[in-house]
């Protein structure tokens, strides 16, 4: 089976972020990246695949330069290739026009099987991988849980909302998302590493691949939340906070 | 020029959020001064038509058609391409469900626009709508505008828009059924009918008092001391998804979006960051509790209360007061 696994670098998960100048984007100074999370677990999946089923893994991207790394990351964690789409319009792209520059690498080759995380920790639209489908021409089926690529056709675990599933079939080639926890993911071996630095790395640019530059939505204006709440901050030693809590839980929001 | 609602049902029963939606559709229908319709789709909708036909829309449309059944990504959004490209509307509403999350985006993408997925706010301006959008996990909000001609494809979250807002009309509007251009051969998918894997063993939703734990718990371990606190309370323990996904504790204890929703009288959030698909689960609560380590923590935006510190210290310091109150 020929699987392509696309992953996206975010700004680690735990940073601490302010709006840009232009009120587009976050700072990224001094921010640390990571693989999306989300990703993690569709690389994982795609890797367990190719264990079962032989095949090639394919790890892809649309980002700026820096996003290398975590294609080199896939590649560590046993993925056999990677292509990057590379370019600075996709930190803030939307995800057609990531969906638009992973379709456009992805169709010059062939895919039996693509996999998408369920959505970035950074931009949130969970979409990049229903519009790639849609782009590819691919049948989809998203939140999967479980995948059984054992026939001929593809049959899945798809999550539906408040604790139901359902069995989805659908024909190969096919593009499905990946539900965050269903597997546990490896981490990259010191061997792993080392062979990765060898393995097939292809990087396009946007025009080679004969992309323009749409801009469907964009941020106009990016802010701190604003508190839908006047929030109480309980401060002193651990006792007095836990008294003043229980105090203000019983007598001023009468829920003890 | 109108604005559409499209509203969700399974096997003829209404998901709950269609109101939520129909009653953004309402707000953007007056905002924009324009018609308003609401569409249901399906194969026998005519009684699901009937319901919205006495809310105060100027029409419903109905998609009545065997292909449509079952749910499909590939026929409901050919189906609702070809009504989008008879009533041409401006804006098209969706509420943010698992099924919005699978269809809208291929047929936004299937007309060439773009789709703005889980709006928390809609406004108008002159130029066209201003959506407000949670990023970088709700962390940072953005104002989000889309280039192009209409029609703006958009979802609402869940609780954005409060259902029993929806004003009922004065006379029945009119129900049109759409001739539609299907065939079974367009869907390539097929779906078997949905099952749950354990009947659920705990009703949160009935549970008064709600301890829920996420990320900040760090290890299994632990799970013991919010055990305490819960038990302390005599209320349920709950948990982020991330806790479930791990196995620490049983899916049926999971709040969230693809949990249960609770709104206890208390929920105390412990190490919870406040992403949005755990928040939309429980901001209905009364009394929000966040302790969390870090202040930045978008849980922070809900809390009626706050304590910026360790759980593993103000946990057992609760559980000990709790006692001493007894």
């Amino acid at each position: 089976m020929n699987i392509f696994v696309c992953v996206k670098q975010v700004m680690a998960r735990d940073s601490v972020l302010r709006p840009n100048e232009t009120g587009t984007w976050a700072v990224d100074d001094g921010v640390s990246f990571e693989m999306n999370e989300p990703d993690t677990f569709a690389l994982e999946e795609a890797l367990r695949l190719k264990e079962r089923h032989g095949g090639e893994v394919v790890a892809i991207t649309a980002g700026p330069a820096r996003s290398a790394s975590t294609l080199r990351e896939a590649l560590a964690k046993g993925a056999d290739r990677a292509i990057h789409v590379e370019g600075n319009r996709y930190v803030e792209s939307d995800a057609y026009a990531t969906a638009q520059a992973l379709a456009a690498a992805i169709r010059r080759e062939p895919h039996d099987l693509v996999l998408t995380g369920l959505q970035s920790d950074d931009a949130g639209f969970g979409q990049t991988g229903v519009i790639l489908a849609e782009l590819l021409e691919l049948p989809h089926a998203t939140i999967i849980m479980e995948i059984d690529a054992s026939g001929g056709q593809l049959r899945c675990k798809r999550e539906l909302e408040a604790g139901w599933f359902q069995t989805i079939t659908l024909p190969r080639p096919a593009l499905l998302t990946i539900q965050s926890g269903i597997n546990k993911v490896r981490y990259a071996t010191l061997m792993g590493i080392k062979r990765a630095r060898r393995k097939p790395f292809r990087r396009y640019s946007p025009d080679e691949l004969g992309i323009g530059e749409p801009v469907h939505q964009r941020v106009r204006s990016l802010y701190q939340p604003r508190q839908s709440k006047q929030t109480e901050f309980l401060e002193g030693s651990s006792q007095e906070v836990a008294a003043k809590l229980l105090n203000k839980l019983r007598f001023e929001a009468r829920v003890l | 020029m109108s604005v559409l609602v499209v509203t969700e049902q399974a096997g003829g029963k209404w998901h709950r959020m269609s109101f939520e939606c129909l009653a953004a559709g309402q707000a953007a229908a007056g905002a924009m001064g324009c018609p308003l319709a609401a569409l249901v789709a399906g194969s026998g909708v005519g009684d699901l038509a009937a319901d919205l036909s006495a809310k105060q829309v100027s029409e419903v449309i109905a998609l009545d058609d065997p292909v449509l059944g079952t749910y499909s990504p590939d026929g409901f959004a050919e189906a609702l391409r070809q009504a989008v490209e008879q009533i041409q509307p401006r804006l098209v509403l969706f509420p943010h469900t698992y099924q919005v999350r699978d269809l809208a985006p291929k047929l936004a993408a299937s007309l060439g626009r773009a789709f703005v997925s889980d709006a928390v706010g809609i406004r108008f301006e002159r130029d066209g709508p201003v959506f407000v959008r949670q990023l970088f996990q709700g962390k940072l909000h953005g104002d989000v505008v889309v280039d192009g001609p209409p029609p703006y494809f958009a979802s609402v979250q869940s609780g954005a828009f409060r259902a029993d807002s929806v004003v009922d009309g004065e006379a029945p509007a009119s129900v049109r059924f759409l001739d539609l251009a299907l065939a079974p051969s367009m869907v390539r998918t097929s779906s078997e009918p949905p099952f749950q894997d354990a009947k659920d063993a705990v009703d949160l939703g009935s549970a008064d008092i709600i301890v829920s734990v996420g990320r900040g718990i760090q290890d299994p371990a632990n799970i013991p001391q919010a055990q305490a606190l819960a038990t302390a309370l005599g209320g349920e323990l709950a948990a982020s998804r991330p806790i479930c996904d791990n196995g620490w504790l049983p899916l049926d204890r999971q709040i969230g979006s693809s949990g249960q929703t609770v709104s206890p009288n208390l929920y105390l959030a412990l190490g919870i960051s406040g992403a949005i698909q755990h928040v939309v689960g429980m901001k209905g609560a009364k009394t929000i509790v966040a302790v969390n380590k870090d202040r930045g923590a978008p849980i922070f935006e809900i809390a009626d209360y706050g304590v910026v510190a360790d759980l593993f210290e103000i946990v057992p310091a609760l559980v000990k007061a709790r006692g001493e109150v007894e």
